[in-house]
């Protein structure tokens, strides 16, 4: 067979590639990109990586919405008579032709001015002139050459959104000053008693002072606020030990250069604030193309068409539908609220909301749920509730997706602050009080030096600089977390729950197993051929499962929607399709889906299709069993329990038919026998589950399309690797507990000079930044040495 | 006035002047996104070739008006 792979996008081609210019093409919607390129002088598109290109979508009358002037206004950024900016989210920019063709727009389009892509948020930014193009052109041309921009609810909701740069102002500013304290701190380290010196140390001093200030007051603001609010609140976290580091470094310095005791510990007090904050911004690295937050607002349209009186269409945003509205839902749409539908036969694909992937047939009368999408032609449906109040939307409602998760959970830093803290505090005073008697008059310089000292920078760093580095690690493994706080919790995990369809099953493949008379090798054969002339989703998948067959072109082939397909060839029919299409009255569990076939209107058997499971599920589970509790949740009926009985070790509880509530009822009886536990799911239906759960993880087939929020997403192929992930994150904890034991040595050893009253600048100096590096050459050693392990 | 003042506020001025710099970077967004540009960078070259191209066989075209 030939195995052409497309020019244009790297599928393999049909059976007859489109061949053109001596390229070959999987379908025309390729072709025609390439057509596009080719004449505009873009073909370079396909020097900078080969098979770059997507095939681009009907989106006849998907746009109209981008007429109505209110929700331009939303969406555009900066809108001028004859100058408009806008950001698109394009999920398809994926390598540098992207960028390339994206950044090269105004060659197809000369309206466009310029156009810039962020890569790793999938944005494009583009300038262009409203009065010769507007923006549903724009968005049309966009999605003529395969690069359709995703425009959703959530889009609308937030409008303009401003960028926070607080910490590379801070850390700048901080960097700046230690930089600049070194420099003007060091003739006074080793020359004491020099002339030189001593005429000018004074300005050297008070530039020094002058380089703190900045760095006291506006880089640490964020630990000295905090270490506030935990005070107020009662509970001392890590910021309380630094910001009393950084207050009494800072004025006991003040005083020593007012005084003229000293030259103050200006350098140390800059750089303290420097290593801290490299540590806060190598923690707050993110995935930003992902997404942690999305609920439903991402999935849904902006607006859909409402028909109104005298059957005339008019765009209406979603949140205005009412009760009652007629809508007409075109193919591929999101149907946006519940409703029944009036006219035309619905194909519903449900996978946004369940996971399950194939198609639920619905016709005139029937009730058809918010979330699903219309996969074969218009309908026409009659609104029941408002968006809100939709069976899917409603769960929103709950507090769970109000409640800010990262509140309640104690890290582990903040857990030894609390101790290390009080053991401060305590060696300060009790020094400070026995130095009282030895000799009153360093008995204050005692007790600051302590609280210098001990100003727990690489207790600090140890944890950030261990989580930063294993998220780094987890995102080269498929594994994105949402921060790193996620791994903490991963490794506390006592529960692991799972959803069914989607997460323990795949979502494209399935198999069927035959029930019935065999079928002789004609039947087989003409089988086979009838099922290759249909689209149908189960006749696709029939095809590709049955074994190879000459092809022959039938007589006669007749396709019945919604029923089945008959197929005729030398005066033999056959018949495939629906139980009362084939004429199969005895229907026997109809809870798995099954395609009926009759040879010559004589009842043969039945393909019974089932969900294949993910590589590796069973072994996954039985390592799991030895830790963890395990639990399957399922939102589908009891099809596939002997399966999954069968699958699974023994004894592993499995409740069907719960609804996306029952899911997180579930989860937080759980919690309440004080389990943490992890929830894995991958449909909307799982999202309550996933907000109650303490480490929600989304399973995804394809990380830039969407899935619910949750605190982790971990590509479908790497899901047999579950375990392993769970098994680093322990490590990782141990990692920083050995730190923890290494910066309380440098404490001690601080502490010794301290406490004899013998601690001069150049000691913190040395002291502090050697701990603080070699706290984070140690971490990020051993992490990556755990992250070898991984496969 | 001791020379070294002159070169204290020397120091300090051209510092400032990088700090400066920097916030001026930070505020016009190249820090928002640090993969692109590397990428963008490489088509230049590209670009420019083919640019002129497109340029030179204009100017022909021009030419052969002419």
């Amino acid at each position: 067979m030939n195995k052409e792979k497309c020019f244009h996008c790297g599928d393999d081609c049909d059976i007859v590639p489109i061949v053109f210019k001596d390229k070959h093409f999987c379908c025309n919607g390729c072709k025609t990109v390439f057509e596009i390129f080719e004449s505009n002088d873009l073909s370079y598109y396909y020097d900078l990586q080969s098979a770059a290109g997507a095939t681009p979508n009907e989106v006849e009358g998907k746009y109209n919405f981008l007429d109505t002037p209110e929700i331009l206004d939303k969406l555009i950024e900066f809108n001028e008579k004859k100058h408009q900016i806008v950001n698109l989210y394009i999920p398809h920019i994926h390598c540098s032709s992207c960028i390339w063709v994206l950044e090269n727009l105004n060659k197809l389009q000369k309206a466009v001015s310029s156009s810039q892509v962020d890569f790793p948020k999938k944005m494009v930014r583009i300038a262009y002139n409203p009065e010769k193009l507007t923006l549903k052109q724009l968005v049309v041309l966009l999605a003529k050459i395969g690069y359709e921009p995703y425009i959703s609810l959530d889009d609308y909701d937030k409008g303009k959104k401003s960028v926070d740069r607080g910490l590379i102002y801070k850390l700048g500013v901080a960097g700046f000053a230690f930089g600049n304290v070194m420099f003007l701190s060091f003739p006074e380290y080793f020359e004491v008693q020099e002339f030189w010196l001593d005429q000018y140390k004074n300005i050297f001093r008070w530039l020094m002072f002058a380089f703190s200030l900045p760095v006291v007051f506006y880089s640490a603001q964020d630990y000295l606020i905090s270490a506030y609010k935990s005070i107020a609140s009662k509970i001392l976290n890590i910021d309380v030990p630094i910001a009393l580091g950084v207050l009494v470094l800072f004025v006991r310095s003040t005083l020593e250069i007012v005084f003229d005791w000293g030259t103050g510990f200006f350098d140390s007090l800059t750089g303290l604030i420097f290593f801290l904050l490299l540590g806060k911004f190598f923690q707050q690295k993110t995935y930003s193309f992902l997404s942690f937050e999305r609920d439903y607002k991402s999935y849904f349209p902006i607006a859909v068409t409402r028909i109104i009186a005298g059957g005339k269409e008019e765009t209406v945003q979603v949140y205005d539908i009412k009760q009652g509205d007629r809508l007409l839902i075109r193919n591929e749409e999101l149907i946006p609220v519940d409703g029944i539908v009036l006219k035309g036969k619905a194909r519903i694909d449900y996978s946004f909301v369940t996971g399950e992937s194939e198609a639920v047939e619905k016709v005139s009368g029937d009730k058809i749920l918010a979330g699903g999408k219309q996969l074969q032609g218009a309908i026409e449906m009659e609104a029941l509730k408002s968006v809100s109040q939709s069976y899917l939307t409603q769960l929103w409602g709950n507090s769970v997706f109000s409640i800010d998760k990262t509140s309640k959970f104690q890290t582990i830093t903040d857990k030894i602050s609390q101790r290390f803290t009080i053991a401060v505090l305590t060696i300060a005073f009790v020094s400070t009080f026995i130095w009282m008697f030895v000799d009153s008059s360093k008995a204050m310089n005692v007790f600051t030096a302590v609280l210098i000292i001990a100003c727990p920078c690489a207790i600090a760093l140890a944890a950030p600089f261990t989580l930063g580095n294993m998220l780094r690690i987890f995102g080269r493994k498929k594994f994105y977390l949402k921060n790193t706080q996620t791994i903490e919790q991963l490794a506390q995990l006592t529960t692991a729950i799972f959803d069914k369809t989607g997460t323990l099953t795949t979502a494209q493949k399935s198999t069927a197993t035959y029930e019935g008379l065999t079928l002789n090798k004609e039947e087989e054969s003409l089988l086979k051929n009838t099922l290759r002339a249909s689209n149908h989703p189960l006749s696709r998948t029939l095809y590709s499962l049955l074994a190879e067959q000459d092809i022959l072109t039938l007589d006669e082939y007749e396709e019945h929607l919604g029923k089945g397909i008959v197929g005729v060839l030398d005066h033999n029919n056959i018949k495939v399709g629906s139980a009362s299409f084939v004429g199969n009255a005895s229907i026997i569990n109809q809870e798995n889906t099954a395609v009926y076939v009759s040879s010559n209107d004589t009842y043969k058997g039945r393909f019974v299709f089932s969900n294949e499971y993910r590589e590796g599920v069973s072994k996954l589970f039985s390592e799991m069993q030895t830790t963890m509790d395990l639990g399957i949740l399922s939102g589908d009926n009891e099809g596939e329990k002997e399966r999954l009985e069968a699958l699974l070790p023994k004894n592993t509880p499995l409740y069907f038919n719960q609804k996306p509530e029952d899911k997180l009822g579930f989860i937080q009886s759980l919690q309440h026998q004080g389990k943490k536990v992890l929830m894995v799911g991958d449909g909307l239906n799982d999202a309550g589950a996933l907000a109650q759960s303490d480490v929600g993880i989304a399973i995804s087939e394809n990380v830039n399309v969407f899935s619910p929020a949750c605190d982790g997403i971990l590509d479908a192929s790497k899901f047999k690797q579950l375990h392993q992930y769970i098994k680093a994150s322990k490590s990782a904890m141990k990692i920083i507990k050995l730190s923890f034991g290494f910066s309380l040595l440098y404490n001690l050893v601080g502490l010794y000079f301290a406490t004899t009253g013998q601690l001069m600048p150049v000691i913190a100096a040395i002291l502090m930044p050697l701990s603080s590096i070699s706290i984070v050459l140690f971490t990020t050693i051993a992490t990556n040495l755990v992250g070898k392990k991984l496969v | 006035m001791s020379v070294i003042y002159v070169l204290l506020s020397i120091s300090i001025i051209v510092a400032l002047f990088f700090f400066v710099a920097f916030i001026v970077s930070v505020r016009s967004g190249q820090y928002d996104d640090s993969y692109t540009p590397s990428v963008r960078m490489l088509f230049e070259d590209e670009l420019v070739t083919e640019s002129s191209k497109t340029q030179e066989s204009k100017k022909i075209e021009q030419t052969k008006m002419n």
